[in-house]
């Protein structure tokens, strides 16, 4: 019975987090409802037996996926007025479109086949539900460095590719600044820098 | 013997390379002593391959040399036949061929000046000649020796390629290139005949060598197949469409239409390939498919019929021309017809027969025309000529050998040959073979025709007044050695020929198994039971023939037309009028050919280039491919609006439409 | 008693949600970036309650995947957005027609 009530509670705010990010006037508000909205999938997450996830999605992506959101629309200087233009018109195409798609996937559930199947109780062996004998952690494992050792390893190479491409995107060289070009100053050879100079010795008087 | 084969045809292959690709470092006198000696080796070696079937000594002699192609249930090989009909043509052609090589010597020793200065085919095109008409040799060789059906297309269409190359070897002259392309193309007609004809006897006999497919066509006798939703015999279907081939290479009405033309080429292959030997291959085909033909009554008849045809109203046309050359080029049109009636009258003998001793006195008369072009710097219009006789001593009287072994005086050889014809189809006739009684009227006539034209020319070249100009008049002499001593090597066989070998080979069985005739045809085994008693009775024999009196008839009406009263010609042309203009225009061949069916042809072109290929291919098939998809492409670019959230949404209502189809369909909306 | 269809409806909220985030914000490509984190929410919902309901662990893997390569894309995508704005200074999208046919 509690677990429902706190599903619903979270549920609840869930949704509004998600309205608020898609109808806030400031990107900045998008955004941090868009943090809360995370927060509230943790906790239901938990809920459901990921206890792993629950928290991996607040560390990763509350922390950092979210942060990193915030701080380039807090960087980019953005004149919020145009993107705005047309929200009111497409406010009912918009609605509309998600209304059908829910109502759509509402009748799958609703068909009955679906209700009544009751999510793992808090032990459940194969989830490393409380006082089972492995965690949740431990059984992500398991299965992450044995049957998923290349996917993992994969992500891991996406994951590389984005820093790099993320990093060649935005680097930039400014004209006016000093660097040090290691590769020049390997290749430079004597003449270019030393100049021998012949002068006649002073005569001692 | 094999060994000899080989050196017989291979010498003049060899001396073709070697003058063709080595002419300009050989020089002439390297190129033509190369070229001769080719040939005079393959000359030499034919000589003592007839010898040797004639003595006996040797075998009849098939067997294949090389595997050219063996694919599944087909071998093609290059094998030899050699039996005494084939040692006979590798006689005729090497001696006539090695003739010409030595008269050409003498022929084509100015040749640089038919050529436009700087002319970069004019360079040693002395030597190319060498080299091209030693080529025709081995070609010839290759075609006469063939032991089978494709070795003979190989040489078939060996010597047509020669042809072609040496009727516009004068490439410079528009005519000269006109005459080619036109003899080119209506051969390319013959060969359809004769490649489908080829295309039969392989279907229904299994095989391309000769004595397997002679061995199955004696057994299958009578087999038809269905044509055109008629039944017909395969024999009578395969050998018309070697007929047709055989139309096309031995000039026959009407594929006869390239011959006359051909002669813008130099003169010695005139005499080589446009009179003795190479038309001959169309007559050697059929003799030697004999087995074949001898199944086909109806294919004889209509080789009566075409053969006859071309007898009488070639010759007539002969009688209006005025170039020398083409005159002599209508006669062997007319000779050709002779062979074909021979052929068509199972007389195979007697038209394989005629083309030898035609082969010699024909070579003989395009030689003299040569020399008489030669002496008149390359005129060949007769009514500037007259009176040559007193300048061209040798010239005239090797001509005159030509002309009456050509009209059949008795004791010629020409006479022994052209009255075993009339003779036999003479006897076909009264056997009741259809055609030949049609084919008997054309050949007697046509001998008083032959008379005509024969003398007209003689006597328009070498008697009456002088009618060339002055300077050419002052230049007029006999021609070189080179070139007299081939004439009257050639006049001797004219005369002689027939005398020898009249006996043996029409009435004897000198081509033995060669030959093959059905029992029920054999004219000439008939006449040699009835009419031949020795060489000398036949020629007596004459005084109480038609034929001989017609040529006499002949003869006579020329020397009062043309020497004892040159006044009545004028009365006699216009009596003639219409007749004449209807012989001017060689009775529409030319016009119906031309205009006709390459017209038809190039109309035919026309349309399909502008509506076939311009129209639909590049334009609607190409351009308008392109075409469409510009327009598809410049109505569906609007919707490639390059904003990011059209895009998205396309995506997003694509999604929508997959789910409601997926959604749907699960709960039955569209049911 | 929580259900299997408690956390699928919230899922399919949330999904809706983020297509509905896109038609409305369709200049602003800071928030399109944001709804697409919301619809890649909802299917991680989905995983995850199905994962439970199941009890296998393996549904939790592939969530797993998905935040990697949704904290990768969105790396990329903000980078490339302050490129963006670095040389257009804008982030609107009806701006960025170049592509048009």
């Amino acid at each position: 019975m509690i677990e429902l009530i706190i599903f619903y509670v979270f549920a609840a705010v869930l949704i509004f987090a998600a309205t608020m990010v898609i109808t806030a006037r400031n990107p900045v508000h998008s955004a941090l409802f868009l943090v809360l909205a995370f927060f509230n999938s943790g906790v239901l997450w938990l809920l459901a037996q990921a206890e792993f996830l629950g928290i991996a999605v607040v560390l990763v992506y509350v922390g950092a996926v979210m942060v990193l959101f915030l701080f380039v629309v807090m960087m980019l200087d953005i004149n919020v007025a145009p993107l705005r233009e047309g929200f009111a018109r497409y406010l009912p195409v918009g609605v509309l479109v998600g209304a059908a798609m829910l109502l759509e996937m509402l009748l799958v559930l609703g068909s009955g086949e679906l209700s009544a199947v009751g999510l793992a109780g808090g032990a459940s062996e194969a989830l490393g539900g409380v006082g089972t004998a492995q965690s949740n952690t431990a059984l992500i494992g398991n299965v992450l460095y044995t049957i998923y050792v290349y996917p993992f390893e994969v992500a891991a190479v996406v994951l590389m590719l984005a820093i790099i491409a993320a990093i060649m995107l935005t680097l930039r060289r400014r004209s006016g600044t000093k660097h040090q070009d290691i590769a020049k100053q390997v290749h430079t050879r004597k003449a270019e820098r030393l100049r021998v100079v012949r002068m006649n010795p002073e005569k001692r008087d | 013997m094999e060994t000899v084969y080989l050196l017989i045809v291979l010498a003049p292959l060899i001396g073709a390379a070697v003058t063709g690709l080595y002419g300009r470092r050989l020089g002439r006198v390297g190129a033509h002593r190369v070229a001769i000696g080719a040939v005079a080796i393959s000359c030499a070696l034919s000589f003592v391959t007839l010898f040797g079937q004639l003595s006996g000594a040797a075998e009849p002699f098939n067997g294949a040399v090389y595997t050219w192609a063996a694919i599944q249930g087909l071998t093609v090989e290059v094998g030899f036949l050699v039996d005494r009909l084939t040692a006979m043509m590798m006689v005729v052609v090497t001696f006539v061929s090695l003739m010409v090589h030595i008269y050409t010597i003498g022929y084509m020793a100015d040749d640089e000046h038919n050529w436009p200065a700087g002319s970069g085919a004019g360079v040693a095109s002395y030597q190319r000649f060498f080299s091209y008409i030693n080529l025709f040799t081995f070609s010839m060789l290759m075609l006469v020796m063939a032991n089978n059906f494709m070795q003979l297309f190989f040489g078939w269409e060996g010597v047509g390629l020669v042809s072609y190359l040496l009727i516009g070897f004068w490439l410079n002259r528009p005519s000269a290139t006109f005459a080619n392309l036109k003899a080119f193309l209506v051969n390319r007609v013959g060969d359809f005949g004769f490649v489908l004809g080829i295309a039969t006897v392989f279907m229904y006999y299994g095989s391309l060598d000769y004595a397997q497919v002679f061995g199955t066509a004696a057994q299958s006798t009578g087999e038809t197949m269905t044509l055109f939703g008629g039944e017909a015999l395969v024999a009578t279907v395969a050998c018309i469409l070697l007929l047709i081939g055989a139309m096309a290479k031995s000039a026959q009405v009407p594929l006869h239409v390239w011959l006359p033309d051909s002669m813008e080429g130099p003169t010695p292959i005139s005499a080589l390939i446009h009179a003795a030997t190479m038309v001959t291959a169309g007559i050697f085909m059929i003799a030697r498919m004999s087995p074949l033909y001898e199944q086909s009554v109806t294919a004889l008849s209509v080789i009566l019929v075409i053969g006859g045809i071309t007898a009488f109203f070639m010759g007539l046309v002969g009688l209006v021309q005025d170039d020398i050359k083409r005159v002599i080029a209508y006669s062997t049109l007319s000779q050709l017809g002779y062979m074909f009636v021979a052929l068509g009258a199972s007389a195979y003998a007697a038209g394989v027969f005629h083309l030898m001793t035609h082969a010699f006195f024909k070579a003989l008369l395009f030689l003299g025309a040569g020399s008489v072009i030669i002496a008149m710097h390359h005129k060949q219009d007769m009514r500037e000529m007259g009176g040559l006789r007193k300048y061209m001593p040798v010239t005239y009287w090797t001509m005159l050998v030509g002309t009456l072994a050509l009209i059949g005086t008795p004791f010629f050889s020409g006479y022994y040959s052209k009255d075993a014809i009339i003779e036999a189809v003479h006897l076909a006739a009264t056997e009741g073979r259809p055609g030949a009684e049609f084919a008997y009227w054309c050949v007697l006539l046509g001998v008083f025709v032959t008379a005509l034209y024969s003398f007209r020319l003689f006597f328009l070249v070498f008697h009456g007044k002088e009618r060339m100009d002055a300077h050419t008049r002052e230049h007029l002499h006999e021609s070189p050695r080179v070139v007299t001593v081939p004439l009257i090597l050639l006049a001797i066989p004219s005369v002689v020929i027939g005398w020898f070998t009249t006996g043996p080979v029409l009435y004897g069985d000198y081509f033995g198994g060669a030959i093959h005739v059905a029992e029920a045809h054999d004219v000439l085994h008939h006449m040699a039971e009835e009419v031949w008693h020795g060489p000398v009775s036949f020629g007596v024999h004459a005084l109480v023939n038609p034929a001989f009196w017609l040529t006499v008839a002949g003869v006579a009406v020329t020397w009062v037309l043309y020497i004892a009263r040159p006044g009545l010609l004028p009365g006699v042309r216009r009596a003639f009028g219409p007749v004449g203009g209807i012989l001017e225009r060689k009775y529409g061949f030319d016009a119906l050919w031309i205009n006709g069916f390459a017209g038809l042809g190039r109309g035919i072109g026309r349309v399909l280039w502008r509506g076939g290929d311009a129209g639909l291919i590049d334009g609607v098939l190409i351009n308008g491919t392109a075409r469409t998809i510009g327009r598809v492409a410049a109505l569906v670019r609007g919707a490639q609006s390059g904003y990011l959230y059209h895009y998205a949404f396309a995506m997003i209502i694509g999604l929508l439409i997959l789910l409601t189809w997926l959604v749907g369909g699960w709960q039955g909306w569209f049911a | 008693m929580l259900e299997l269809s408690h956390y699928l409806v919230l899922g399919a909220i949330l999904f809706s949600l983020g297509v509905a985030g896109i038609f409305l914000n369709r200049k602003n490509a800071l928030i399109l970036l944001m709804s697409i984190e919301l619809i890649l929410l909802a299917v991680n919902f989905n995983f995850i309650a199905f994962s439970s309901a199941l009890g296998d662990i393996h549904g939790q893997v592939f969530v797993f995947f998905i935040l990697t390569v949704a904290a990768a894309e969105s790396a990329i995508g903000l980078a490339i957005l302050v490129v963006l704005f670095r040389n257009r200074d804008t982030i609107n999208v009806g701006d960025l027609d170049s592509m048009k046919g």
